[in-house]
C-alpha cells in the first residue's frame, strides 16, 4: 500500500515539477524579450548618434510584450497585474502605434525605458524565486528601483497621450460622430482626457500599495538585523 | 431587482440544517414580556456573545427564555451595545459559519445552556426597500430630463424642444412606464426575505441604474436620432414584444407573491397558475428575469440604440448569475424541483 502512495507521490511531484519548468521556461522568455529591447535601444542609439527615432528599432517586440504578461501565470495579485497588462497594452497600441507622429517624441523612450529596466529585473526576479537560489540583490532592486521607475514610466505615459491629443482631434481617430443609424458616438479625445485624469486617483494607490509592499518584503530584513 | 434577485443575493444565508418542522414565533423580533408565570420548572438559558474575529466578550445575558428567537437576542444584544442594531448584527454559532436567522429559537440550537455565540458586525445597513425606490426613481427622472430636452444637455438651440419622431414618444412612455411599475411593485407586490443591506450597495446601485439611464437616454432624445431602419414594422413589432413581456414580469411577481403569505419568509416552489404568462414555470425557474430579458430587447429593437443593446447585455449577465444561484438554490433545497427547468433561458441557459 505504501509503494503504491510512494509512486503516486512521485507521479504528482514529477508533474507539478514539469509544471514549474514550463513557467520557468515562460519566465525566462519574457525575460529575454526584455533584454532584447534593451539592446535594441542600447544599439541604436550608438548607431545613430541620438536617441530620437528609437522607437522604431524596438516597435515589434514592444507591441507584444505587455501581450504576454498574462494575469495569473505571474505570481502577483491578478487585478494590479490585469490593471498593468490593459494600461500597457492601451499605450502601446492604441496610443503610440495608432498616433504616428507622437512616435518621435521623448516620453515614448521615457516609458520604454522605465518599463524595460522594471520588467527585465522583474523577470529576473521570478525566475530566480523559482529557481530556489534569488539574489538579495535582485530582490532588493525589484523593491526599490520602482520607487523612480514608476513615476518616471507614468510621465512618459501621460507626456505621451498628451502630445497624441491634438492629432487625435483633428483626425477624429478611432471616434464615431452622429447621427448615424446605432445611435451611438464615441470621442477618443475626450476618452484620452478621461484616462489621463484616471492617472489621478489610480497612480497614488499603486504607488503606496508597492511601498507598503517594500515594507513587508524588505523591512524584516532590518528587523532581524536590530534582533542581533 | 426582484423578490427572487434577494434570494440569490442572500445565497449565503440559506436555510442552515433542516426545515424547522416545530412552530416557530413570528419572526419580527417583537419585545415579549413572558406574561404568565410558568408552573413547571423552566430551564433558564445563559448566552454569551463573543466577537467572531477577537473573541473579546461583548456580552452576557443570563436568564434568557429557551423559546427566544435570535430575533430577540439581536434586541438585548443592541440594548448593551446602541450602535449595533439588529440589522446590521450577524450572530452565529462559529466564528467562521453561516449567520443564524433571526427565526431560529435558542433551544432548537445545538447549544448547551450556555449558549456561545459569536458576532460579526454586517457595516451600515439601508433597507432593500429604500434602496429599491431611490434607484428606480433616478431612471425615471433623469430619461424624462432629457426627453424635454433640459437645458445644458443639448445645444442651446434645441432647449424643451420635443422630437419629432413618433417612436421617441413611444420609447419615452415605454421606459418610464417600466419604472413607475418598478415602483409600484416595490411598494406593493414583492415580500422581501431580508430587510436590509449593506449601505454602500446603493451607491454602486445607483451608479448602474442612472448612470445607464443617463446614456441611454441621451442617444434616444437626441435632435440627430435617427429612427429604426425598418420603420413602423420594426417598432409595432418591438412594442408588442415589450408589452408582452412587461405583463409577463409582473404576471411572475404576482405569482411569487401568492407563494408567501403576509409577514412570512417561507421559500416553496413555484407553479404555473391559471395564468398563461406563468406558464413558463414549466421551462424556466426565474422567469421574472427571462421577461425582464424580453422588455429589454423589446425596447432595444424599439430605439434601435447600440447603448441599449449594452445595458441589455449587462442586465442579462448579472441576471444570469442570479437565476443560476436561484436555481442551485432550489436545488439544494427541494429533493422533488422540476428536472426540466433551466435558470433562465429554456433548456439553454
Amino acid at each position: 500500500l505504501s509503494i503504491a502512495a510512494d509512486s503516486h507521490c512521485k507521479y504528482i511531484h514529477t508533474n507539478l515539477k514539469f509544471f514549474a519548468m514550463t513557467i520557468l521556461r515562460f519566465f525566462f522568455t519574457l525575460l529575454s524579450r526584455w533584454l532584447v529591447i534593451a539592446v535594441g535601444l542600447v544599439r541604436a542609439y550608438l548607431a545613430r548618434g541620438s536617441y530620437h527615432g528609437l522607437y522604431y528599432s524596438i516597435e515589434k517586440p514592444l507591441n507584444v510584450c505587455p501581450l504576454c504578461h498574462i494575469p495569473g501565470i505571474v505570481p502577483s495579485s491578478v487585478v494590479l497585474t490585469g490593471f498593468q497588462v490593459m494600461s500597457r497594452v492601451f499605450l502601446t497600441w492604441a496610443v503610440t502605434h495608432s498616433v504616428r507622429e507622437v512616435q518621435s517624441e521623448d516620453s515614448v523612450l521615457l516609458f520604454v525605458t522605465a518599463w524595460t529596466v522594471t520588467e527585465i529585473i522583474r523577470y529576473s526576479f521570478y525566475t530566480f524565486s523559482l529557481l530556489n537560489h534569488l539574489p538579495y540583490l535582485i530582490k532588493w532592486a525589484r523593491y526599490t528601483f520602482f520607487i523612480v521607475l514608476y513615476p518616471m514610466g507614468v510621465t512618459g505615459e501621460l507626456l505621451t497621450i498628451y502630445a497624441a491629443l491634438p492629432y487625435v482631434q483633428k483626425t477624429g481617430l478611432y471616434s464615431v460622430t452622429l447621427p448615424n443609424k446605432y445611435n451611438f458616438s464615441f470621442d477618443y479625445y475626450t476618452f484620452l482626457i478621461l484616462i489621463m485624469i484616471s492617472y489621478i486617483p489610480l497612480f497614488p494607490q499603486l504607488y503606496f500599495h508597492m511601498i507598503r509592499q517594500r515594507k513587508k518584503v524588505l523591512g524584516h530584513v532590518e528587523d532581524y538585523s536590530k534582533v542581533e | 431587482m426582484d423578490a427572487l434577485a434577494l434570494e440569490a443575493a442572500g445565497g449565503k444565508k440559506v436555510a442552515n440544517g433542516a426545515a424547522v418542522a416545530a412552530p416557530l414565533p413570528p419572526p419580527a423580533p417583537v419585545k415579549r414580556k413572558p406574561a404568565k408565570k410558568a408552573k413547571k420548572a423552566v430551564v433558564f438559558f445563559e448566552v454569551e456573545i463573543l466577537d467572531a474575529k477577537t473573541k473579546d466578550k461583548l456580552c452576557f445575558l443570563d436568564k434568557v427564555e429557551p423559546n427566544a428567537t435570535i430575533g430577540e437576542i439581536k434586541s438585548m444584544f443592541h440594548k448593551s451595545h446602541p450602535q449595533w442594531y439588529p440589522a446590521r448584527q450577524s450572530i452565529r454559532l462559529d466564528p467562521k459559519g453561516k449567520s443564524l436567522k433571526d427565526e431560529d429559537v435558542l433551544q432548537h440550537l445545538p447549544v448547551g445552556t450556555t449558549a456561545t455565540f459569536y458576532f460579526r458586525d454586517l457595516g451600515a445597513q439601508i433597507s432593500w426597500v429604500t434602496v429599491f425606490l431611490t434607484e428606480y426613481t433616478g431612471p425615471l427622472v433623469i430619461y424624462l430630463m432629457f426627453y424635454f430636452r433640459v437645458p445644458f444637455i443639448y445645444a442651446p438651440k434645441y432647449d424643451f424642444t420635443t422630437s419629432k419622431h413618433w417612436v421617441v414618444h413611444l420609447a419615452c412612455m415605454c421606459h418610464s412606464f417600466h419604472y413607475v411599475k418598478r415602483l409600484l411593485e416595490t411598494l406593493f407586490v414583492h415580500r422581501f426575505s431580508h430587510g436590509t443591506m449593506p449601505l454602500r450597495n446603493i451607491f454602486k446601485n445607483c451608479t448602474y441604474y442612472w448612470g445607464f439611464a443617463a446614456w441611454m437616454a441621451y442617444y434616444i432624445n437626441h435632435p440627430l436620432y435617427t429612427p429604426p431602419i425598418y420603420g413602423e414594422q420594426q417598432i409595432r413589432l418591438a412594442l408588442i414584444i415589450f408589452l408582452f413581456c412587461q405583463i409577463g414580469n409582473f404576471s411572475i411577481h404576482i405569482a411569487l407573491r401568492n407563494l408567501r403569505p403576509p409577514g412570512s419568509k417561507t421559500r416553496k416552489i413555484p407553479y404555473p397558475t391559471k395564468n398563461p404568462f406563468t406558464w413558463i414555470f414549466l421551462l424556466v425557474s426565474c422567469p421574472n428575469y427571462t421577461y425582464e430579458l424580453g422588455s429589454w430587447l423589446g425596447f432595444t429593437v424599439m430605439t434601435q440604440c447600440l447603448p441599449v443593446a449594452f445595458f441589455t447585455l449587462v442586465g442579462f449577465i448579472q441576471m444570469t448569475v442570479w437565476a443560476k444561484g436561484k436555481h442551485r438554490s432550489y436545488l439544494k433545497e427541494f429533493r422533488d424541483y422540476p428536472p426540466l427547468r433551466s435558470p433562465i433561458l429554456p433548456f439553454i441557459l
